[in-house]
């Protein structure tokens, strides 16, 4: 237990220290998001009755700044230690591979919620947005940063060198979270790519995470909730036997 | 008793390299062991393994009885690494490396044992300095005392002093002797053969990947060496026939001759007296580690 809570603690402390440029600055290019689409789409329909586009689009938003740093801790933390070799420490360490697996996790959702949370408060400041139902928000909020958490841990293993870890996330991680609807209702698409983003699981998180704003959805949350939960133990499952076979970890 | 380490039939290949060729090894619990053997002969490689940083071809280790990858988080408990690759997390100070360290092991409130390893790796000065700001030799010395943090019943240190100066190997040396005697095993790689033979009661030589002698030092160097020596370099350049069946070596105008003890120095002399022959330069020669290593790798070589 102790050697779980020492690596939550160091990878909590590994972000923090520099926190500048793990929470403000992507705030920051969150906020910019924000007050383009704001100028450039302030006339666009109303996606749901009621919510103005901005207000609409601001949980999408939070998401997806909750996504990208959820993601950025753990692999960015693995890449660093595997490339400067004190990954070894860990290795050496008599820390289960699930306790090593959920410390990583953990600290990937404490730096996403965090981002996500600094999103919110400063658009709170401007804009009037709903809160219906603040746990379904949470739990998705959660379940999403645990997604990418392990996403990232996978991704850090996998890659060797920082621009394969960047191909992973221009390639797969921002192409799924732009088509999962956090700019846009999937309602607004055609047919066919509507069940293209039934495809994203991406679609699920920030469709659920949404409900819990304005109390209405795509797709019901109780379905949302169900594969957003199947996927994270899959991932999670996937990370935690390449964390037991070693691989690319120990040759 | 129980092993410290015990290595069956490991073999380990990187591509067409082996890197380990069948390697049996038994390190017994309180030995000074030391691994030795040329540049790439497979002693990090083997060391990666017991330590679970690399992963078997084939073959079985345990350390202090727990299987390596069935009973990992055993084996690691009882085992200290000290690294060949100088790594650093860059994002602390050596105190707080030293603590994270520790928790990483389970252990609290560890900050007794962390002043005195501090204390005794002489890094009292940086305790407080990021790892970043370190010399190499102090990064070392960090790195040193990661391994120790959890009081591991079994050492391991591959190239512990290189890079690290003539008095730090000293007060290094002099703590890992003292856990030594406090009954922790220490396994040690390093190229300077002096070290291993002042401090281990045992060696491996390694090559290609294969133990090519495995005995005590003291056997060893008895058994490998042709024993003490003398070299002397004479005016005129002639060995008197007496003399000529202790010849063992010539070269550089030196003459080595075989002794069986210091009296023998005596017979030597008188014969050269004899010859009317002048001594313009004498060294007595202790047989050492580094004779036996030479000549273990040339021997190797020929039949290679
Ligand atoms: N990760 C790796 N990938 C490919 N080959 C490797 C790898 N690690 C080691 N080798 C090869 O395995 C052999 C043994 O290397 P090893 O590092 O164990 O030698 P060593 O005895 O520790 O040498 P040194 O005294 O230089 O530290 C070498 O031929 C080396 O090139
Ligand atoms: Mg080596």
């Amino acid at each position: 237990m102790t050697g779980f809570v020492t690596l939550l603690y160091k990878e909590l402390l590994r972000f923090w220290k520099v926190g500048f440029q793990t929470i403000m600055a992507p705030m920051v290019s969150t906020l910019l998001y924000l007050l383009i689409f704001f100028h450039v789409l302030e006339a666009h329909v109303e996606v749901y009755p009621q919510v103005p586009y901005p207000v609409f689009l601001i949980p999408g938003l939070v998401m997806m700044a909750v996504i990208q740093n959820a993601f950025a801790n753990s692999s960015s933390s693995i890449i660093q230690s595997k490339i400067s070799g004190n990954i070894v420490f860990i290795l050496l360490s008599p820390i289960s591979y699930q306790a090593i697996f959920l410390a990583y996790i953990l600290a990937s959702i404490a730096r996403g919620l965090l981002v996500g949370l600094g999103v919110y408060v400063v658009t709170l400041l401007f804009f009037d947005i709903p809160l219906e139902l603040p746990g379904w928000a949470l739990l998705f909020v959660i379940l999403g940063s645990a997604i990418l958490g392990a996403l990232g841990l996978i991704a850090g293993i996998w890659a060797d060198k920082f621009d394969e870890l960047a191909a992973f996330q221009n390639f797969i991680i921002l192409p799924l979270t732009f088509l999962s609807g956090v700019f846009y209702t999937i309602h607004s698409l055609p047919v066919g790519w509507q069940y293209l983003s039934h495809l994203n699981p991406f679609f699920y998180m920030i469709d659920g995470f949404r409900y819990g704003f304005f109390g209405v959805s795509d797709i019901s949350p109780y379905i949302s909730l169900a594969i957003v939960a199947i996927c994270l133990v899959m991932i999670s499952m996937l990370a935690i036997h390449l964390l037991k076979k070693g691989y690319k970890l120990r040759h | 008793m129980l092993p410290a380490i015990e290595v069956k039939h490991v073999s380990k290949r990187y591509g067409a390299v082996r890197a380990l060729d069948d390697i049996d090894l038994e390190i017994h619990s309180g030995e000074f062991f030391a691994l030795l053997g040329p540049n790439g002969a497979g002693k990090t490689t083997l060391i990666s393994i017991i330590a679970g940083l690399s992963l078997v071809d084939s073959g079985d280790v345990t350390v202090m009885g727990h299987h390596v990858i069935r009973n990992y988080q055993q084996a690691r408990l009882n085992l200290g690494v000290v690294p060949q690759e100088l790594v650093f997390d860059p994002f602390f100070t050596v105190r707080e490396i030293l603590r994270i360290q520790s928790g990483y092991y389970g252990i609290t409130g560890n900050n007794r044992w962390i002043d005195e390893i501090i204390e005794r790796l002489d890094l009292a000065d940086k305790a407080d300095t990021n790892l970043r700001a370190l010399s190499g030799g102090m990064k070392r010395r960090v790195l040193v005392a990661q391994a120790l943090v959890h009081k591991p019943p079994v050492i391991i240190l591959d190239e512990p002093t290189a890079g690290v100066d003539v008095e730090l190997r000293q007060t290094l040396w002099d703590f890992i002797k003292q856990l030594n005697q406090d009954g922790h095993t220490i396994v040690l790689t390093t190229h300077y053969l002096e070290e291993a033979e002042t401090l281990c009661n045992r060696v491996a030589m390694l090559k290609q990947g294969k133990i090519i002698a495995l005995d005590s030092t003291k056997n060893l160097i008895g058994t490998m060496t042709s024993g003490q020596t003398v070299k002397l370099k004479i005016l005129p350049d002639k060995l008197p026939p007496v003399l000529r069946p202790l010849l063992i070596a010539q070269a550089y105008g030196l003459h080595e001759l075989r002794i069986e003890n210091y009296a023998h120095i005596e017979v030597i002399l008188s014969a050269l007296r004899a010859a009317d022959i002048q001594i313009v330069e004498m060294h007595l020669q202790q047989p050492d580690l580094e004779d036996v290593f030479l000549k273990l790798m040339r021997k190797n070589k020929e039949s290679a």
